[in-house]
């Protein structure tokens, strides 16, 4: 006699698994197939191409009418369940029960639906179900609609390039740093939305969703930070949970998902279940390849065969036409991996292989995923790739050879491609020069005056005339910044400018960064470099920063901080003393001492201490010196023509201008100025980097002092007749430095390299680029000339600086 | 194991490191740029720099007085220096992190 099999849910894993018992025992079952929707089985992870427009539902059918009907299951469609009776054994739907002898739960998953205002409103959609297409599908058919999707994972990403294929405005809203921040890296993301930037779709990263607005239909939605995007229809694709209620409300054991064994079988012996809805070993399931494992373990467990479940490894690919990105395994850093990084940024390429005891573990490639199979068969095989360690990231089809060419980039530049900037000499001028004899960097520098000035693009003159006599040049060793890179500071700085990297995975997926996320050499330079350069764009990153410029303090060898309140040009007041004297007794500080840069340190104060100490020191308006930063430090001053007998110019007055205006940017180095008011020079200005000398008939203005490690007198840049125009050329200084310079090299060393005579064309020579300086200054400290003690002296900042937790107080057991 | 929350996920930025105070001094809790979070004594081997103020770069950290490289992983020093910090069972879960409370209050020495 025949058993009654009762299935709810006809999706591909319940579907695949009638296709296993069908071929095990054809006429062992009778079965009664319900679904909710009004169709049957068909392929749901073709929708997105069905909603791009580039298949029909026709298509992606996997079971139809012929199929049931051949087949003698009873199909009861468009009926959703609405209750097992587990003790009679009888499933109802509304239009009446079916009995069983053996119950498949297959339910699937629901979609998550953010808990904001508006989220019922007309026009908010899910993306599920075909129900879910066929109402994008409608509401793309006004013209130049504008839609908004929730959610940058795999679903929201198809979704919107459908959208987008289908002539709607699409923008994606990601609540994480990344796209699909579960299946690739940031390094991978970035170029993921790189590409869907090209193709017309905007992305927001870090974006959460407050609100959806609207009257009677969607209209737009708004953000946590305020930006509203206008919307007439929203997709929200934020992650499914699997549908439980059923199986919740006939009490069977549900964790997240109904609990199965290894053999597919619930809490009731009778009654199994498969597919999205289901949680096996505390793990939920998404994919189809592990459903179908699911499948073929329920048909044995059904037909009394030996089966166990044992998910394996997925992998994943995006279904948007034309975007490459494949991800397998585990590629999160962990305990004893190791990574590959190639990357190939002419061509979009990043590829990330981990590896773990000589396994591959796991694998995100981007741009070029043909090798994505092979990776994924070694990953799931667990095979030994120490023999190929050196050549795995090739591909299966790489056996020895050449590394890629990296002067091929330069080789293949045109003749009329810009070398030099400063002097205007064309690549083609430089092949000439080598044609007409030159052979080395000095030959190139004395024909064409190409690298003669700021020296900038001496890589690349190098370059050229590696890749122009070959051999017979010897390449000098260029020192690159650290072991994450082969290139220079100088060729990064350039890079960055030139290609327009606004972002840090942004360098280091285009200049071919080694590492994941850098070291602590480069990462404190290319946010410098970054923000230096794209002051609008860049958010400062404090993670990259040394422990001083995060914790805006000095540490001292026992972990304790110095505090140093800014006292402009040296002056005080008995306020001000009064209030750095009260907090020195209320924080018990050990040692109060008077610096160098003519004002008061505080030393020995505990981390968490400083929000309050600042808050406090802020009261009687002191703000941060930054005797922390590679930024402006201190103006030194003399008393100048207010008390001094010889003083021929206000240099205190001077001195506190130029405190004022400078004060809060961060520059390579630490900069430290000086006004004297007269040739004695009292405020010590000529071992400065920037030192001026107060005259009867002016300004002597000195760059490049030193009296740290060397010991070096400043040289004339230039000898003005005002106050103002002092302050200009030092501004002007200050930005070409900040421009130009290589992380941590002082003024003097950036000097030496440069010439005081390229600085002085540049600034005292140009007034219309010394202008274009200032503007850029100016605008960097419109965002960057901020009191981090102000910003700081906040309750939270007050906790972000203490312990986490406080175990001291716990009993021992 | 006797697991104990010691607070969010969030509550320390990726790329950093909080504090946990203990009876044998303080356990630095550090959360990767991968979300993972590690604790480790908060005392460089090399002259007691506090490894919770350093760059946090892959599965390591540069300790902020000289510059020494530790594991997170495994506590050892990196590259040609020597020495090693004791390391601490910790593990995130529904993004509360958590530290095996016997081991941070039987120290390091145990």
């Amino acid at each position: 006699m025949k058993q009654k099999l009762v299935i709810i849910g006809a999706g591909m894993a319940s579907g695949r698994v009638i296709e296993h018992l069908l071929a095990g025992d054809p006429d062992g079952w009778d079965i009664t197939l319900f679904n909710a929707e009004p169709r049957g089985n068909y392929n749901r992870i073709m929708l997105s191409p069905v909603l791009s427009g580039e298949k029909t539902y026709q298509d992606i059918v996997i079971h139809d009418d012929a199929f049931y009907t051949g087949h003698n299951i009873t199909c009861r469609f468009g009926e959703p369940v609405v209750r097992i009776d587990r003790k009679n054994k009888v499933v109802y739907s509304n239009a009446g029960g079916a009995p069983y002898d053996k119950l498949l739960i297959a339910t699937g998953s629901a979609p998550f639906i953010i808990p904001v205002a508006g989220k019922d409103l007309p026009g908010v959609v899910t993306y599920r179900d075909l129900d879910d297409t066929n109402a994008m599908m409608a509401a793309a058919e006004k013209p130049g609609g504008r839609a908004v999707v929730i959610g940058g994972g795999l679903l929201g990403l198809e979704a919107a390039a459908g959208l987008k294929a289908r002539g709607m405005e699409v923008t994606v809203i990601h609540l994480m740093g990344h796209l699909m921040e579960r299946q690739l890296d940031p390094a991978a993301g970035y170029l993921l939305q790189k590409d869907l930037e090209a193709r017309g779709i905007a992305v927001h990263c870090k974006g959460a969703t407050k609100a959806i607005l609207g009257k009677d239909h969607v209209e737009a939605v708004l953000l946590e930070d305020g930006t509203v995007y206008p919307a007439d229809m929203v997709c929200m694709a934020v992650g499914i949970r699997p549908e439980t209620r059923l199986a919740t409300d006939a009490a069977l054991d549900v964790a997240r998902g109904v609990n199965v064994t290894d053999q597919m079988v619930t809490s009731d012996p009778d009654i199994l279940a498969v597919g999205e809805c289901v949680e096996h070993d505390s793990q939920l399931f998404g994919l189809v390849a592990p459903l179908y494992d699911q499948a073929r373990v329920v048909a044995a467990t059904l037909l009394g065969q030996d089966a166990a479940f044992a998910p394996v490894q997925t992998a994943t690919k995006l279904k948007v036409t034309g975007v490459d990105l494949f991800s397998a395994g585990d590629f999160a850093d962990g305990a004893g991996r190791e990574d590959i990084v190639y990357r190939d940024p002419a061509r979009g390429v990043y590829k990330r292989l981990v590896i773990e005891k000589d396994r591959l573990v796991g694998a995100v490639m981007y741009g070029d995923t043909a090798d994505g199979p092979w990776f994924f068969g070694l990953i799931k095989d667990g095979a030994d790739i120490a023999p190929m360690r050196d050549t795995l990231i090739f591909g299966p089809a790489y056996q020895g050879g050449a590394q890629a060419d990296p002067l091929a980039a330069v080789a293949a530049l045109p003749p009329d491609a810009e070398i030099c900037g400063c002097n205007g000499i064309c690549k083609g001028a430089i092949t000439a020069a080598i044609d007409a004899g030159a052979s080395t960097l000095a030959d190139i520098r004395a024909t064409t005056k190409a690298s003669a000035s700021c020296g900038t693009c001496t890589g690349l003159v190098e370059q050229v005339l590696a890749s122009t006599l070959g051999d017979a040049f010897q390449m000098p060793a260029a020192q690159p910044i650290c072991g994450c890179t082969d290139l220079t500071h100088e060729d990064v700085r350039r890079l960055i400018k030139a290609r327009g990297l606004k972002s840090m995975p942004a360098v280091m997926q285009e200049l071919g960064w080694k590492t994941p996320c850098g070291c602590h050499v480069c990462r404190p330079a290319l946010n410098f470099y970054l923000l230096a350069d794209w002051p609008q764009d860049y958010t400062d990153d404090p993670q990259s920063r040394f422990v001083n410029e995060r914790n805006h303090a000095n540490i001292q060898k026992d972990g304790t901080y110095s505090v140093v309140p800014r006292m402009w040009g040296g002056m005080t007041n008995p306020r001000e003393l009064r209030a750095i004297a009260d907090a020195a007794e209320k924080y018990a500080i050990p040692a109060v001492k008077v610096t160098g840069g003519q004002r008061i340190d505080l030393l020995g104060v505990q981390k968490e201490h400083l929000p309050h100490i600042w808050a406090d020191l802020n009261a009687a308006g002191l703000v941060s010196g930054h005797a922390y930063s590679k930024g402006l430090r201190t103006v030194k001053t003399c008393v100048g023509t207010d008390f001094c007998r010889f003083g021929t110019q206000d240099s205190t007055g001077l001195g506190i201008k130029l405190e004022k205006r400078l004060w809060g940017s961060w520059t390579p180095h630490k900069v430290k100025l000086a006004v004297s008011g007269c040739p004695r020079n009292c405020a010590e200005s000529t071992c400065k980097d920037v030192g001026i000398i107060c005259v009867d008939s002016g300004f002597e203005i000195g760059v490049g002092g030193a009296a740290g490690m060397d010991l070096k007198e400043t040289e004339r840049l230039a000898k003005v007749e005002t106050e103002a125009e002092a302050i200009d050329l030092t501004v002007a200084f200050v930005q070409l430095y900040r421009e130009h310079a290589k992380y941590l090299d002082r003024p003097y060393k950036w000097l030496a390299k440069v010439g005081l005579d390229w600085v002085q064309a540049q600034i005292v020579d140009n007034p219309a680029n010394r202008a274009a300086l200032i503007k850029r200054f100016d605008l960097s400290q419109s965002i960057y000339q901020r009191d981090p003690w102000a910003d700081r002296a906040t309750p939270q900042a007050q906790a972000d600086f203490a312990p986490l937790a406080d175990l001291t107080k716990e009993a021992a057991e | 194991m006797n697991w104990l929350d010691i607070g969010a996920l969030s509550d320390i930025p990726q790329r950093g490191a909080r504090l946990v105070k203990t009876m044998h001094g303080c356990v630095a809790v550090f959360r990767t740029g991968d979300d993972e979070v590690f604790a480790i004594d908060d005392r460089c081997p090399h002259k007691g720099g506090p490894l919770s103020e350093g760059i946090v770069h892959g599965h390591a950290v540069t300790c902020p007085l000289h510059n020494m490289v530790i594991s997170l992983e495994s506590g050892l020093a990196q590259g040609a220096d020597q020495g090693a910090v004791a390391t601490y069972p910790a593990r995130v879960e529904d993004g509360r992190i958590l530290l095996d409370a016997k081991r941070l209050i039987r120290g390091a020495a145990a």
